[in-house]
């Protein structure tokens, strides 16, 4: 039985050969063409917290494909959670359908759903820990937009200490021949062991000061309570906001991506920009999750 | 000059190479404490040519087992076990970590799976030997321990 639970877990022949698939799922997922391959099959979307795009473009991504959703939602979750350990809800649900999707907020439970399912498991986030699924649809963005995924220079801006976008983003990078510049304020800066771990071309660095080369901007929220007063935030997160005048030298061909939702790190006057991708990136979700959806179901 | 001789045993473990000041800890996970009627012999820091400080346990009457040698290897990669029977060495042989331990250490991370307690789950660790240095990563969170003395459960 294949599971997805994290990125890690993936080659790099495995990640092209799931982007090619999420290719040829683009006009389903538009709804431009039927392939109801999944007819007949039950999605059981099993969310321990609150979700609206990982959520919704599963739902999507199946119901396209002629399968049906089973939704259980944080409140449900909750309420079943205070009786209820979560091996036995895994045990329960995966009677009833044919796939579960899990977000859960301990670290690892993907993992340990995987272990009490008589079904695939598909990890939509376990905590701070890893959220595969993101990561391919990042790649997909990536490869689409930029038409490879070797030999681009990528800069990382934000929560790089705590967002496990990144943290799965850029060690599925080092697997690509990519450039990596890191821009955070200190106290969000990539922690020392992951920056061992991955090696590679990756180099702290300030926005202004490499704008001119980067493919890809990655950008992430910087997150209130990471910070211990309000003025503290303010100060380093207006330092890190995405504007017209931050992006003026940068390449014509230049992306910005961002994982939603956003708050103020990217100006709404740079929607308009060629340069902005994050909406097309969420809908990237769609047919990367196609693809994952039938590869773990047929 | 006048030296302490520790006794020769009859039955029982001879721990040879403990890490220095790691012997205390040995004593731990072989369950020996203030009420053990076992002889137990102990010197710390003793000066080694090979190591610049050892420890070293002996441990009459009480052989080890397969499980407390794991143990052992994850705080002291080279410890060597000598196993004595009338004032002999039957066997001999240095421990050597496990690639992987179940129930062994505990994960620092409390927002762990494994570390909830009413779910079914053993906690298990892959263990990664690097320079003589012993690292453990979580199964389940994948996060990397280096101070496994630590954590063992």
């Amino acid at each position: 039985m294949r599971h997805l639970i994290s990125i890690n877990d993936l080659d790099k022949e495995d990640i092209i050969y799931i982007l090619k698939k999420a290719e040829e799922f683009e006009d389903v997922a538009r709804g431009e063409r039927n392939f109801k391959i999944l007819e007949g099959k039950i999605l059981g979307n099993l969310f321990f917290e609150p979700s609206t795009r990982t959520r919704m473009s599963f739902e999507v991504a199946m119901k396209r494909l002629g399968g049906e959703v089973l939704n259980m939602t944080a409140q449900e979750a909750s309420s079943i959670a205070k009786g209820e350990t979560l091996a036995d809800t895994v045990r329960v649900v995966s009677g009833y359908c044919d796939a579960i999707v899990i977000r859960h907020p301990l670290e690892g439970a993907a993992r340990f759903a995987a272990e009490n399912s008589s079904v695939p498991i598909i990890n939509a986030g376990d905590g701070a820990g890893q959220h595969p699924t993101q990561t391919l649809l990042d790649l997909y963005t990536i490869k689409k937009e930029c038409g490879k995924l070797d030999g681009i220079t990528v800069a990382l801006v934000g929560d790089l200490r705590y967002s496990r976008t990144i943290h799965s983003l850029i060690k599925a990078l080092a697997l690509f021949e990519t450039k990596i510049y890191l821009v955070s304020p200190d106290a969000l800066a990539l922690p020392e062991e992951m920056l061992e771990e991955i090696g590679g071309d990756v180099s702290r660095a300030r926005l202004s000061e490499i704008i001119e080369e980067v493919d890809v901007l990655y950008v992430t929220r910087i997150q209130k309570e990471r910070f211990p007063d309000e003025e503290e935030y303010k100060k380093v997160a207006g330092s890190y906001r995405i504007t017209l005048e931050t992006i003026k030298n940068a390449k014509d061909s230049m992306i910005i991506m961002h994982p939603l939702p956003r708050v103020d790190e990217v100006d709404p006057a740079v929607d308009k920009t060629k340069h902005a991708k994050y909406f097309q990136q969420a809908f990237y979700g769609v047919p990367v999750r196609m693809a994952i959806l039938s590869e773990v179901m047929l | 000059m006048k030296e302490l001789v520790v006794n020769k045993i009859r039955e029982g473990t001879v721990i040879d190479h403990i890490n220095a000041g790691k012997a205390l800890l040995v004593l731990k996970i072989l369950g020996i404490d203030v009420g053990t009627e076992l002889t137990v012999s102990m010197a710390m820091n003793v000066p080694s040519s090979k190591m610049g400080k050892k420890d070293i346990l002996k441990v009459e009457g009480m052989y080890i087992s397969e499980e407390e040698l794991s143990k052992i290897a994850l705080i002291s990669p080279n410890a060597t076990i000598n196993l004595i029977k009338d004032y002999e060495i039957e066997r001999k042989f240095k421990v050597k970590p496990p690639e992987v331990v179940d129930d062994v250490l505990k994960c620092p991370n409390p927002m762990c799976v494994s570390n909830v307690e009413r779910e079914p789950v053993r906690p298990r660790f892959y263990v990664k030997i690097e320079e003589n240095e012993v690292s453990a990563r979580c199964h389940y969170c994948g996060g990397k321990i280096k101070d496994l003395a630590n954590h063992i459960i």
